[in-house]
Parts: C-alpha cells; structure tokens; sequence
C-alpha cells in the first residue's frame, strides 16, 4: 500500500482539482482522504455519498457550575488564554477562546470547573461515484484541533485500504505549514507538490518544503498555470533539481480546471484532450514512484 | 477600524486585495497592513518600504531540571496535550504540543519546570509614506500559528496609533488561526471566486463569522469565470457584494510577478474605489 499526500503550501494552486483527478484516475483500487478539513471540497468532484458519519471529539472546554462557584477569580488568574471573562459580574469560560488546558479545573478550590469534550467535526465515511471508499470530515465552526480531526481522517482511510486490500490512499493535504499540514503528512510515501509560477507560489512551495526536508519524505512537484510566468517556472525548474525533487509536469494556464469544478467534474473526466493526457501521465509516475 | 480580509478556501486573492487595498487607501490617509497569514505570508512580496524594526518572537516552553525534579509525576498528570513525557526519572518536554499553559510549570511543588522563551517567529515592521508594514513568519516545524499571530497584534497595539485604519491579511481557513485574525476586527471582508469551490468555502467562512458575531461583506474575485451561484445567495441572504474584481489572464500574470494591479488595470482601481467608500461609511456610522 502507498501513499501520497498532494500539497502546495499557497491556496488556490490547483491542488484539490488534481488530487481528485488521481482519485478517478485510481478507480476502485484507492481510499481517497480529505485531509483539508478547514475546507473540504474534495466532495464537490467526487461526490461520495455521505454513508456513515460520526461526531468527533478532541480536547476539551471548561465549563464553571456557577451554583459552586464562589467567585474567587483564581481560574481567570491563572489562565494564559483570557477566556474566562467576568460577565455580568460572573467569571464564565468562553468557548471560543478556551484552549482545554484545564489548569483552572485545578486550582479550582470549589471544583466548580468540570472539563467537557471538546467538539471538533464530523467524521464521514463514503463511496464516491467512482466506487473508491473516501474519508472526509466537516470541521465545527470555530473548532480546535484540527491537527486531530486530520489524523482521525488518515487512520480511518489507512484501516480501510488495509482491509479492503486497495493499493493507494491519495490524501488532498491542507495549504500552510502548521498542525494540520504536519498532521497531513505524517505516514506519506510520497509528497505531490503543487505549485504555479507566481512569487507567492514559489515563496510558499520554498517554506513548505523546509517542512518536507525535515520528514524527509520523497517529492515531486507539478508547476500549474506554467505558462503565466517563464522567469518562474524556470527558477523553480532549478530549484527543484537542485533539492532533488521530481519535476512531474507542466500544466498549461487552463480554465478547465474551473469549468470541471463548474460542471462537478474532475478534468479527466471534463476534458478528453491534452490536459487529461498530461494528467494521467502524472498519475502514472506518482503511482510508479 | 480594523478590517479583516479572510476567506474559507486558500488563493482566492485575500493577498491580492489586502496588498492592493492598502497601498491604494494610503494614497489618501495613513494605514496600516498586518500580513497574519504567518505560516505563508505573502503580502510582502508586494509591499516595499524601509525596515524599521526587526524582532524575534517567542513562546514560553517548559525546561525540566533534572536535580530539582522528584519525579512525583503531577507534571505528566496535568497536561492535556500530551506534551510530557515521564518515564522513570526522566521526564522530557514536547515543545511543538505544548500551548503554554503554565500548567505544569505552576503546578510542579518543586519548581524543577520554569518557563523559558523558545523562538517560534520572526517579525518585521516596514515604513514607506503613509503606509506601515507589519508581517509575521512563523518557524519551520513550529506548528501553532495563534499564539504568532497574537502577539503580532500586542505589537501593532503598542506601536500603531488607534486612530489608523488596519487591514489585516488573514489566513485561510476556518479553525483556530483565522478566529485569532479576526475575533478583534470591526468588520471583514470576506474574499471568494464564483467557482463550487469558492461559493462552499465562502458558507463556511460566513458560518465563522456568524459564529464571531461578525459584520461582514464579500468581494468576488475572478468575476466571469464559474457560475452566478454565490451572486445569488448574496442577494437572497442579503448579504452585501462590495465589489467584483474581473477575471483576466492580465491580472494573473501582474500577480505572479509581485505587482500591484491598480495602476494598470483601471477595473481595479474602480472595485478598490467602491471599497474605499464603503469602508468611510462604516467609519462614520461607528464614530455615531
């Protein structure tokens, strides 16, 4: 079984639309993750059926009982996250603001603070139109924790492939550096990285490949949009030689990426040209590496 | 007045609209841009100015002395993050889960945890006539964004006049990193493509802000391409469109090369022109 990971780094690269397009390319013989849960559009190209969902609980939030409380202000003094506030002359926790630390909890003299799971998302567990199974999820507004709600996604997905024998799990990873990207690439045998030939594309595929270097994982990279910019698209050409990283493609400046997206297609199956056979030459390289 | 300029899905031009917004508004007063997207900020590759101050930013992290500890263990107990680990005598701290509670610090009776600074960023702050410059980096393998973009905003606080209009680039998403960016602004903007992907991530975003208790308004990015989708629920929720920034391969090309588009694509200078009034009439209603 192996596994590869699509990332970018910067947003808006073309990085869902393609890792969808993989997904289909695979066929049954994958277990597809989105693992973009901040905002997950995987579904939109897929179009898994929702079977199974369940709620998901990480951390937790501390709630004062204010029939115990006595009003000794010790919680809010010891809180690093200002989230217990005096409203209406009472000392309450505010939710958003709450880290789960439950350093109150503890000093409590009252027990008055009992810590609740913290709410984090929706698990689903699906088949998409293209008869793979696929693990999403739907983070709750204002949750933490998404760095969890990704591994929860990712140890489903590996169970899956486990027991259903499939040779692939393609993961969509989230854009940035931070916990749920880490989290997105923990266990990957293989990183596809996204990118297009703009300052902010290059600027950011430099800093989330620091990251790489420090999993040292084994790469490749796709320059999307390539033809937008030359001076770019070459300086990344070396950058990627010099790091040792696999130039997998150059894709054309194409609005099919959003006319696909439009008709809730992913390309392969939106466009029959050049594209879809650049694409599925891609996905032969990723699948072989 | 603070203004965030957020959005749901990544690379829908929060950047673009922040860096372009900025430089156009202080043309006339003096503003302040403060890039909080630290994992990936971008503004400033668009922006130039002077360096006027240049500072590390730290978190405080748990250090474990070994000849004070007793190994009774409370440490290990009270951590919700899983970020000590005792075994035997040996106890060892995980900086990148810790969230600098002060927990096990506080709470260990022989004081063997004292809390010391650990280097998670870097920021910057740069000066050209009217606008102040103000962007965040965060360390490779640090994992935590908000506490970054916290104290960027403690620096902007002691350091910008109240009375200077703030835009903050924010950071992609929903979660913890953009509730941080935005939970202080007086209004958002909230930034998307008519595309599937831009009108699903755009809900999400608008959820959050709900959720925040946040007046907001939406700017179309790459207007013409995908479908009237998100045109139509503006309308129907009475959610007001700011402005609409065309699609064109023109402007796609000025963005990769780091430059600003106003100058050159009079479009833009009419959609950041509407923006500008819209913004001076929320400052009057909030001065009322």
């Amino acid at each position: 079984m192996k596994e590869i990971v699509v990332i970018s780094g910067k947003g808006g690269t073309g990085k869902t639309s393609l890792t969808a397009s993989f997904a289909e390319l695979a066929g049954e013989n994958v277990v597809v993750a989105d693992c973009d849960v901040d905002a997950a559009d995987m579904h939109l190209l897929l179009k898994p059926d929702f079977a199974k969902s369940e709620d998901f609980y990480s951390g937790y939030t501390a709630k004062i009982i204010q029939d115990e409380c006595i009003q000794c202000g010790k919680c809010a003094e010891v809180c690093r996250f200002n989230a217990i506030p005096v409203v209406r002359e009472k000392y309450v926790v505010d939710p958003i603001a709450c880290e789960g630390c439950g350093y109150c909890a503890r000093v409590c003299p009252t027990d008055a603070i009992e810590m609740n799971d913290a709410y984090s998302g929706k698990l689903y567990v699906s088949e998409t139109k293209a008869g793979s199974p696929m693990v999403h999820a739907r983070l709750g507004i204002g949750a933490d924790n998404s760095g969890k709600l990704v591994t929860k996604v990712k140890t489903e997905a590996k169970e899956i492939a486990v027991k259903k024998n499939k040779d692939f799990i393609i993961v969509d990873g989230s854009p940035g550096i931070g916990c749920p990207v880490v989290s997105s690439l923990s266990g990957a045998d293989f990183v596809v990285l996204v990118t297009e030939p703009s300052v902010s594309g290059f600027h950011d595929l430099k800093r989330v490949y620091e990251l790489l270097k420090t999993f040292r994982l084994k790469a490749g990279c796709i320059i999307n949009k390539s033809d937008l910019n030359f001076e770019i698209t070459n300086e990344i050409k070396t950058f990627l030689e010099e790091e040792n990283i696999i130039h997998l493609a150059d894709l054309p400046y194409d609005e099919s990426f959003t006319k696909a997206m439009t008709n809730g297609k992913t390309i392969v199956e939106f466009d029959n040209g050049e594209l879809k056979e650049k694409i599925e030459n891609i996905w032969k390289d990723i699948s072989n590496n | 007045m603070k203004i965030a300029i957020a959005s749901g899905k990544g690379g829908t031009g929060k950047t673009t609209l922040s860096s372009n917004l900025a430089k156009f508004l202080a043309e006339e007063i003096p503003v302040v841009l403060i890039d909080l997207d630290v994992e990936e900020p971008n503004s400033g590759l668009f922006i130039s100015g002077e360096l006027k101050e240049s500072q590390d930013k730290f978190k405080m992290i748990p250090e474990w002395v070994e000849d004070k500890c007793d190994a009774c263990g409370i440490c290990q107990s009270v951590c919700n993050y899983n970020a000590i680990l005792q075994l035997g005598d040996l106890i060892t701290v995980f900086p990148e889960l810790c969230h600098s509670c002060y927990a096990c610090s506080e709470l260990c009776p022989t004081n063997a945890l004292p809390m010391f600074p650990k280097k998670m960023g870097e920021l910057r702050h740069y000066q050209s006539k009217n606008l102040d410059f103000i962007e965040s980096k965060l360390e490779i393998r640090e994992e935590q964004a908000v506490p970054l973009i916290h104290q960027t905003k403690s620096y902007v606080k002691e350091n910008i006049p109240e009375n200077v209009i703030q835009i903050y680039d924010s950071p992609p998403g929903t979660s913890c990193p953009v509730i941080e960016a935005s939970k202080d602004a007086d209004f958002i903007i909230l930034v998307t493509e008519p595309t599937p992907f831009g009108f699903h991530d755009l809900k999400l975003a608008i959820d959050t802000m709900e959720e925040l208790d946040k007046e907001f308004g939406v700017v179309i990015n790459r207007d013409g391409i995908g479908n009237d989708d998100v045109e139509k629920f503006c309308d129907r929720e009475g959610i007001e469109i700011l402005a609409k920034i065309p699609n064109s391969r023109r402007i796609a090309e000025l963005y990769s090369q780091g430059k600003l588009l106003y100058d050159s694509i009079p479009e833009v200078r009419e959609q950041l022109e509407k923006i500008r009034d819209y913004i001076f009439e929320l400052e009057l209603k909030m001065v009322k």
